[in-house]
């Protein structure tokens, strides 16, 4: 009965690089690492938005129009909808001026998760807390 | 005996960081620990078979085929490698194909993870 915490530390934007979207689908993979686990082994992860990832966290991206690729928003609902913790920085929030009306959620996909908007010191104690910490 | 987990995220070309990830999986071999590596991102170029060592660059298909060879398990993103237009034919031999999960999985049944991100 042993379960891997996780801490998923993303600090890069949604689009300038491949990172933030490698950090979501390998951090949403928890969902399907059982079958090459032992019974009663889980991986647990905490999925943390920080620095210029908090830009990730936008309703209303419009990737696929411009890029033709599916946008940094509907992977995070993606998460949400597994159920998986998605934490972003409060203080960086407010450095970009992003209020929390402008944060997506996954309610019309049916999702019961909601992002949480947290202060970094509980974004520290997840690393602080976490077996590995992986930083995207 | 320890089991190290790492993660390469950046690419053969243009970055050392593969260059470290041979030698320090090399330098675990010899002390006796197990060695897994997870190729995601451009990573993924490195398991392209054929290539060509010129000497300004960096080269991966030899000591990726002796670490093979030494019992290292090595995973490329299958999704990724075919998203760069390589396909299983074109790859290394004894390099294996999955998804994430795979990764996740080593990550928890290793003793260390050195996660490498990418550019």
């Amino acid at each position: 009965m042993a379960d891997t915490k996780l801490a998923f530390i993303v600090q890069r934007p949604p689009y300038k690089s491949e990172n933030s979207k490698l950090a979501i689908t390998h951090a949403i993979s928890y969902q399907t690492v059982e079958i090459l686990l032992e019974d009663g082994e889980t991986v647990t992860p905490t999925f943390c938005l920080m620095g210029e990832a908090v830009l990730s966290c936008l309703k209303g991206q419009n990737s696929m129009d411009t890029y033709d690729i599916t946008s940094t928003e509907m992977h995070l609902k993606n998460a949400l909808l597994v159920d998986l913790d998605v934490l972003v920085c409060k203080e960086d929030l407010e450095r970009f001026g992003i209020t929390e009306d402008r944060i997506l959620d996954a309610e019309d996909m049916g999702a019961d998760k909601k992002i949480q908007i947290v202060p970094f010191e509980d974004i520290k104690k997840t690393i602080e807390t976490a077996k590995h910490v992986l930083f995207f | 005996m320890a089991i190290l987990t790492i993660g390469v995220f950046s690419s053969l070309i243009g970055s050392m960081s593969t260059d470290f990830v041979f030698k320090l999986s090399e330098a675990a071999l010899r002390k006796g620990h197990k060695v897994n590596i997870w190729l995601s991102g451009n990573a993924t170029g490195l398991v392209k078979n054929n290539q060509k060592h010129l000497k300004d660059y960096s080269t991966g298909e030899k000591p990726l085929k002796a670490l093979l060879e030494k019992g290292v398990e090595v995973c490329t993103c299958e999704a990724c490698t075919l998203a760069r237009g390589i396909q299983k034919t074109d790859a290394i031999e004894g390099v294996q194909w999955s998804a994430m999960h795979w990764y996740l999985a080593k990550i928890h049944s290793g003793d260390r993870l050195l996660h490498i991100g990418g550019e």
